[in-house]
Parts: structure tokens; C-alpha cells; sequence
């Protein structure tokens, strides 16, 4: 109990830290945003331009608009955006949904797959299938996520009209629930997929690895001279202690998929955060890409959470160590 | 975010061309036309999705101005007068209109029994509300700036009245740039430029708004008691936002997409052009008179020199740009507007390549080679690779040719760019501009010397000041003559090219390019920002 408390207040300094840390770095940009918003309607009038400042406080001192705006962000009230003159917190209501689909579906892809690649590699080491799973992730992981992304657009959109170029749903197609979700589930194969491929190359390569290491020990050595199946010392005994450094590094990358989301959602106009941060930030729109940052960071804070949770389970040691 | 900015600005005020022919032969009643029977082979319904680089920030043209927000708002507001592709205004929700004698007042009749996409009736009172709002709020301010006063004297007719003949009056209020607002709605006491209601506006045009997700896609439908029978003939529009070019391409060959207007990569127009199945336009630009060109601040110790901007400008060869990096789809521009403008002069200095003139007057000014080393840089707007990033690295190829040592500078993003350059923090920069048709709006902006504010984009970056060229400017400005007018400006162009504070590059070209099945593309002069009532799809 006294850990969660900790951890509680932890997290909570670590969040105004941010907050404040976030609206500096952001005042390092060049450019104004009553630049661009002036840029938008075909240049203005230098009166025009002060009107747009005095609107949304851009004409005040430095430290009054960062008072203003932690005195109003620890309320829960993140701003209105300059560009879209919406709330932010709607605004990126309206995008955790699709990021989450995409990343999650993309994570677990990778770690079904990858985890199966890595199991399947290291039965052989030496075997060819080795030698094709190490090569494959090799190439999966060196490759841009862009680059990887507008390859399947150009293969699976274009020359082969498999899969739509982009965008989540057809906007102009059926609208039961049926029919939507699996629209939806349309969409999402190609851009899940881009960014499958990197983590699923990092998972099999992570799994070979730990496999190897533990197929080495002792203890399996033990389960292997009692007779155990081969199989059964395969998943039971050595998979089990392999996933735990793989979801470490899944529960880290949770955390930091946003950057690789920001590529893939580029690539396939996929109305997640990521697009959202990348075009706010062109627009020096400050208080979405501080609302977006903030909630980045409640993100990795849950996900470090909740991989300490899931390691605890994998591995009763942890647990003892508090 | 690619191409916004370029776009952004791309106007919606556009060509104020053909204006003063308009002028020229004073419009008695202007002869109502009936609306054109729809042909007989029109096929009504569908959905028409129009690929969009453009993300609006809301879609109320009234307060904004701009390509993102006029091509949604143009479906969505009517306008009391439309354009075709010939610089004649047609009847629109406005039925017939007729000037005074001293053309200084303006009689618009509307239509009967048209309605808001709510139901309520249109009225003048309505048309005098929008023209306030549009007078107190568009950013082109000099768009109404002679009208004095707007009165609803009945229902159905509005008295416009101006301090002087205002022949762009006209053009002003067509397509997107005088919407016509429900004033019952947003009359509601709040700012209109922050109002909720320019997210999902009640219009009056040929399509209602009924989603509008930002950066995503906008949602258009059929508005069934649209005040021209039978139109418009699609069921929906969708405009769906692309992050580039290339996926909205890979979108219209894919079949997802069957229209994407303001396409101005050659590379893809070029693909494009060959697809047996695809239609590509360079019609319904005519309302925009972009170009590029690459700008010199007068105030850099060496660029004060007028020998070196001149010397620069000869050893540059705006052919072997159109030609070589543009594959030969832009034309090369010389003065400060478009050759389709009116006032385009053949008597300009255009410098024409010419290295061993370069190499002279570089020398005379006492740099080049054995004189004072010279080195420059040169930035330029990030969104356009082959208009702008390209011919800035011709630029350093060339002058090094002549002594000159050139750094490209780029900018990361547009607002890295636009505070550099509006706050004269530069040598050379390559910047892509708009004509607007007339001068007084989209050319005066950039020579006049009360125009030099810091921290302004799109002003006289260049800090050019010529008080007689000001005094020419003005006086074209208020002269109703048109050959006088002409004149004047042929002698104010012909000064300003003389000490080259800009080296004129190209005319930027813009295409739709289209699927087969989509008849009747919009090829007005206001294109894609026009309504698209009469856009069919064959089955």
C-alpha cells in the first residue's frame, strides 16, 4: 500500500516537472504562431497580428503564461487549441482511440509473432531457420518505418488493391457496426503491420536470445534429466523466464510507440495523436502539443506501471524484492 | 502540413482580374438567367470524395481566408453573385443587380423563397449582416474597404453603398469570399472569429456540413431545399485530408479519391497525365496568380549594392528552371504580376542569363573573382521541394559560377521560415507569392515603403522604398482609366525591376487532376473554391 502511495506522489511530481519542462522547451521553437495563423489567411495586417496574440495570451510575459497555464492545466483544463479554436482535451479525446487500436494491434502482432520467430530460432541456432528469422529481423528493424510503410502502400494499395491507401474508415461507406469494425479492421492491417514489423523484429530477435541463454541452465538441464518432454521444457520452463526481459522492452516501448505512431500515421493519414502532435506542432499550436505531451506522459507512467505488474506475475522474485 | 502554408495563402481573394473590364462596360440590369436546364444524360447522385493537402482551421470564409477553408465553404455558403470561366458574374442567390449612375451604389435583388439549411428564409437582412461581418473581419480588408454602408431596403433588396466606384465589388462578393450567414445563428453576441459555430456552420449553399474532423476529412451533403431546382446533383462530397502529394495521388490512381485540385508537383501531374483513365487540368485557376521568386534584403551590406542584386539576377537562367527542374510546366515570370494579369508590361528589365554581364558588374561593385569575397545565404519556403528547395540549390550551383559563395539555409517548417524572413533575418530568400489579380491588393504589399513592419509576414520583407514608385502605386490605384492605369504601372514595374530588388523566377502552376467518371469539373474561375452544384458522376 505504502508503495502505491509513493509511487502516487511520484508520479505526480514527475507530472508538473514535465508540465513546466514541456511548456519551456516548446518556447525554444522558432516561429510564432500568430505567424502562421496569420500564414493561413494570405499574411495580415500587423494590427491583425497583435489581435491574434491579445487572444490567446501571447502578448503576456513569459513566466505569467506559464502561471496561467499550469494554474489551469492541474484543474484539468488543458486550453483551446490556437489552430482548431477547440478544446484540447477533446481534441485528443477524439485521437487516443485510434492510436491505441493501432499501437496495440501492431504490439501484439509483434509479440505473437515475434516471440513464435525467436521460439522457432532457437531450436536450432545453427539451423537455416535461425539464420532466416536473425536476417529477416535484421532487415525489419533497420529499415525506416516510413520507408517499409509507403513500400506496403505502393504493393498492397496501389499495384495490388488489397488494402486502402489511408485512413482508418471509408467515410463514405456502410455505417452498422458490422460493417464499420470490420472496415476499420480493413484499414488497420497495413499500418499495424509498418509498425508491427519493427518490434517484431526487435521480439524475435530478444527471445532467440533469452532462449539461448536459458536453454543453458541449469534447472533445465534438471527438467531435461527428470524427463520432461521436450516441448514441455520449451514453453514451460524456459519461454516462461525468456518473455520477461521481451515484455520489458514491449512495456518500455509502449511508453515510446508514440514516436514510431507519428512516422506510420503520417504515412497512412491514420487519425491518431501522432498526426495530431506532428500537425500541431507545424502550427506551433502550444497548448495541443502541451495537451498531447502531458498525456504522453500519464501514458508511460501507466505503462512502466503495468509492466512491473506483468513482471511481477512472469517472475514471483520480483515481487519479494518489493 | 506539406503544402499548407503555400496554399494558405493562395487566395481566396484571387484574381481581381478582368475586374476592370468589368468596370469598362457599366452594368445596366444584368440580365437574369434562368438556371441551365440540366442536360439530359446528368446523373444525379453519389459521392464525390476530393482529395485535400489542406487542413481548415474552421470553415467559416466569412473570418478566414484561404484554399482550406473556401473549397468546403463555397459548397457550404451561397454567395449573392457566382463566376464562370470567363470573368462574367452570373446570378446566384442574387437574381439581378444594378449600379447607379456615379456606379457608387450597388442594388442586389435576391431570390425568393430561399432558405438556411435550418429552414428560415434568406433575407437581405441576412446579406447585409454577412457584408459587415466580412467588412470587420476578413483579413483582405481592402477587399470592402470603399463601401460606406450595406442597407436591407426590403426583404429582397440590398443597397450597397460605396465612397467611390469599387469595381472589384463585384468579384467580392462571389464564391468564397461572401458567404452569406444565417444571422439569426451566428448574431449571438460572441467574437465571430472564435464562434463554435464556424465548426458545423448553417449555410445556405448547395451542401450542409455534418462532420468535420480536424486534419481528417469533411463530411458535405445534399442540401434538398437548395434554392436552385435540381441541384446540385451529388448526394455528398467528402474532402479528404492527405499528408502529401504523393499519397493523395496513390489515393485518386487507387480509386479511393476522384478529384484533387491545387496539384502542383510536375512529377506527379507528369505520371498523372499518362493514367488512361485520368483527367488532368491546368482550368479553375484563373481566380490565382501565384509565383515564385527569390527576394533580396536591401539592407545586407553587400545587397544594398544595386550592381550585385543585378549581377545575381544575370547569372541566373529562369529558363533552365521552368525547363530543367519543372519539366517545362511552369511558364518564367519577369515583373511583379502574372502574364495573365491586365497590367502585364512587356518593358521591364528581364534579365536575361547572361554571365559575362554578371561577372562585370560583380566586379565593378568590387567582389567576384580578385575582388572582396562574397558569401550569401540563401533560404526559402519549406513545403515546396521543386518550386522552391530546388531552385535555391540552382541558385548556389550558378553564382558560384560567378564568385559568389552560396549557403542554402533551410528551415525545418514554415514558422521557422516565416520568423526569419519577417524579421529580415536573411540575404536571398525564395518565396512564393500571389498576384490576387489586382495589384492593389496582392502587389502593393511588397514595394510600398509604409509597408516595411517587421515581424509581419508577407510584407516588404525587402526592404525596397522608392517614393516615386509609391506615389505611381497609389495613383493607379484610384484611376478609373484603365489605359491611364495601365500606364502607370508599367512605369512603377519598370522602375522597381530596374534596381532588381527581386529576381522574378516562375509562374506557379496549379492542375486538378480527375477520374473520368467525375463530369463537369468545377473550371471556373475560382475552380475547386467555387460551388460544385453542377458536378456529376457517371456510373
Amino acid at each position: 500500500m505504502r508503495g502505491i502511495v509513493k509511487r502516487l506522489i511520484w508520479a505526480a511530481g514527475l507530472i508538473l516537472a514535465v508540465l513546466v519542462l514541456n511548456f519551456l522547451l516548446i518556447q525554444l521553437a522558432p516561429g510564432d504562431p500568430a505567424e502562421v495563423i496569420a500564414g493561413e489567411m494570405g499574411g495580415a495586417s500587423a494590427d491583425v497580428m497583435a489581435g491574434i496574440r491579445a487572444q490567446y495570451g501571447l502578448d503576456k510575459p513569459l513566466p505569467v503564461q506559464l502561471g496561467l497555464y499550469l494554474g489551469k492545466a492541474l484543474q484539468g483544463d488543458l486550453g483551446v487549441s490556437y489552430y482548431y479554436n477547440r478544446a484540447v482535451a477533446g481534441l485528443i479525446l477524439s485521437r487516443v482511440g485510434p492510436t491505441l487500436l493501432l499501437v496495440g494491434s501492431a504490439l501484439a502482432f509483434a509479440l505473437i509473432v515475434g516471440t513464435r520467430l525467436g521460439l522457432l530460432a532457437s531450436r536450432n541456432p545453427r539451423g537455416p531457420a535461425s539464420a532466416l528469422v536473425t536476417v529477416l529481423s535484421l532487415i525489419g528493424y533497420a529499415a525506416p518505418v516510413f520507408w517499409t510503410g509507403l513500400m506496403l502502400v505502393i504493393l498492397f494499395a496501389a499495384r495490388i488493391p488489397l488494402f486502402p491507401v489511408s485512413g482508418m474508415r471509408d467515410v463514405t461507406g456502410a455505417t452498422d457496426l458490422v460493417s464499420r469494425t470490420l472496415d476499420v479492421a480493413h484499414h488497420l492491417v497495413l499500418p499495424a503491420l509498418t509498425l508491427g514489423i519493427v518490434y517484431l523484429a526487435q521480439y524475435s530477435r530478444l527471445t532467440r536470445a533469452a532462449m539461448l541463454e536459458v536453454l543453458g541452465s541449469d534447472y533445465i538441464r534438471t527438467a531435461r534429466a527428470k524427463g520432461v518432454r521436450e516441448r514441455r521444457v520449451f514453453t514451460h520452463h524456459a519461454f516462461r523466464n525468456a518473455l520477461l526481459p521481451v515484455v520489458t522492452v514491449a512495456g518500455m516501448q509502449f511508453g515510446t510507440i508514440l514516436s514510431g505512431a507519428v512516422l506510420v500515421e503520417t504515412v497512412f493519414s491514420w487519425p491518431g495523436l501522432g498526426t495530431l502532435a506532428f500537425d500541431s506542432i507545424l502550427a506551433r499550436d502550444y497548448p495541443t502539443i502541451l495537451g498531447i505531451l502531458f498525456f504522453s506522459t500519464l501514458i508511460v507512467i501507466c505503462a512502466n506501471l503495468l509492466t512491473d505488474a506483468v513482471a511481477r506475475r512472469l517472475d514471483p522474485r520480483l515481487q519479494q524484492r518489493g | 502540413m506539406t503544402t499548407r502554408n503555400c496554399l494558405g495563402r493562395r487566395p481566396v481573394l484571387g484574381a481581381l482580374l478582368g475586374l476592370t473590364i468589368l468596370t469598362q462596360t457599366p452594368m445596366a440590369l444584368a440580365q437574369v438567367a434562368a438556371p441551365a436546364a440540366a442536360p439530359a444524360e446528368v446523373q444525379t447522385g453519389g459521392t464525390l470524395v476530393v482529395a485535400s493537402l489542406q487542413k481548415p482551421r474552421h470553415l467559416n470564409p466569412a473570418v478566414q481566408s484561404g484554399i482550406a477553408t473556401a473549397v468546403p465553404g463555397a459548397q457550404i455558403f451561397a454567395t449573392p453573385l457566382r463566376f464562370g470561366a470567363d470573368f462574367t458574374p452570373q446570378p446566384y442567390l442574387a437574381e439581378s443587380w444594378s449600379f447607379s449612375e456615379d456606379q457608387k451604389v450597388l442594388t442586389l435583388k435576391l431570390r425568393q423563397g430561399a432558405v438556411f439549411h435550418d429552414g428560415q428564409p434568406i433575407t437581405a437582412e441576412d446579406v447585409k449582416y454577412s457584408m459587415d461581418v466580412v467588412k470587420a473581419n476578413h483579413p483582405f480588408n481592402s477587399m470592402l474597404a470603399p463601401v460606406s454602408s450595406v442597407e436591407a431596403t426590403d426583404p429582397q433588396t440590398v443597397t450597397i453603398t460605396m465612397s467611390q466606384p469599387h469595381p472589384a465589388i463585384l468579384l467580392a462578393l462571389s464564391s468564397a469570399l461572401m458567404p452569406v450567414l444565417p444571422k439569426h445563428v451566428f448574431d449571438d453576441g460572441t467574437d465571430i472569429k472564435a464562434s463554435s459555430h464556424n465548426n458545423l456552420p448553417v449555410g445556405s449553399g448547395p451542401f450542409r456540413v455534418t462532420e468535420f474532423e480536424p486534419g481528417q476529412h469533411i463530411m458535405l451533403e445534399k442540401f434538398d431545399k437548395f434554392f436552385l431546382p435540381g441541384k446540385p446533383y451529388l448526394d455528398r462530397i467528402v474532402i479528404k485530408q492527405y499528408k502529401d502529394a504523393n499519397s493523395a495521388g496513390l489515393a485518386l490512381e487507387a480509386g479511393e479519391v476522384q478529384l484533387y485540385p491545387y496539384l502542383d508537383s510536375t512529377r506527379l501531374v507528369q505520371r498523372l497525365e499518362k493514367k488512361s483513365n485520368m483527367t488532368v487540368t491546368d482550368q479553375g485557376y484563373a481566380g490565382i496568380g501565384a509565383m515564385n521568386w527569390l527576394a533580396f534584403n536591401t539592407k545586407h551590406p553587400a545587397l544594398s549594392d544595386v550592381r550585385v542584386r543585378q549581377a545575381i539576377s544575370y547569372a541566373l537562367d529562369r529558363n533552365f528552371v521552368t525547363k530543367a527542374l519543372h519539366g517545362g510546366l511552369s511558364k518564367p515570370a519577369y515583373e511583379p504580376v502574372v502574364s495573365s494579369s491586365p497590367f502585364y508590361t512587356d518593358a521591364v528589365e528581364k534579365y536575361d542569363f547572361d554571365l559575362d554581364k554578371a561577372k562585370a558588374l560583380l566586379a565593378e561593385a568590387g567582389y567576384g573573382e580578385g575582388g572582396k569575397p562574397l558569401a550569401l545565404s540563401i533560404d526559402y519556403l519549406p513545403e515546396n521541394e521543386e518550386q522552391q528547395h530546388a531552385v535555391a540549390e540552382y541558385v548556389k550551383a550558378q553564382l558560384a559560377k560567378v564568385g559568389i559563395k552560396v549557403s542554402v539555409r533551410a528551415s525545418p517548417d514554415f514558422p521557422t521560415w516565416a520568423q526569419r524572413v519577417s524579421n529580415h533575418d536573411f540575404d536571398m530568400t525564395m518565396d512564393q507569392v500571389f498576384n490576387w489579380g489586382d495589384p492593389v491588393i496582392g502587389v502593393n504589399r511588397t514595394y510600398v515603403c509604409d509597408n516595411i513592419k517587421p515581424g509581419v509576414v508577407w510584407s516588404n520583407t525587402q526592404s525596397y522604398c522608392n517614393p516615386e514608385v509609391d506615389k505611381l502605386l497609389a495613383s493607379a490605384a484610384v484611376e478609373p482609366d484603365l489605359a491611364k492605369r495601365k500606364e502607370q504601372y508599367a512605369q512603377a514595374f519598370a522602375q522597381i525591376t530596374r534596381v532588381a530588388p527581386i529576381y522574378f523566377v516562375n509562374e506557379a502552376p496549379y492542375f486538378t487532376a480527375y477520374s473520368d467518371v467525375v463530369q463537369n469539373p468545377p473550371v471556373s474561375i475560382w475552380g475547386p473554391m467555387g460551388p460544385m452544384d453542377e458536378v456529376w458522376l457517371k456510373k
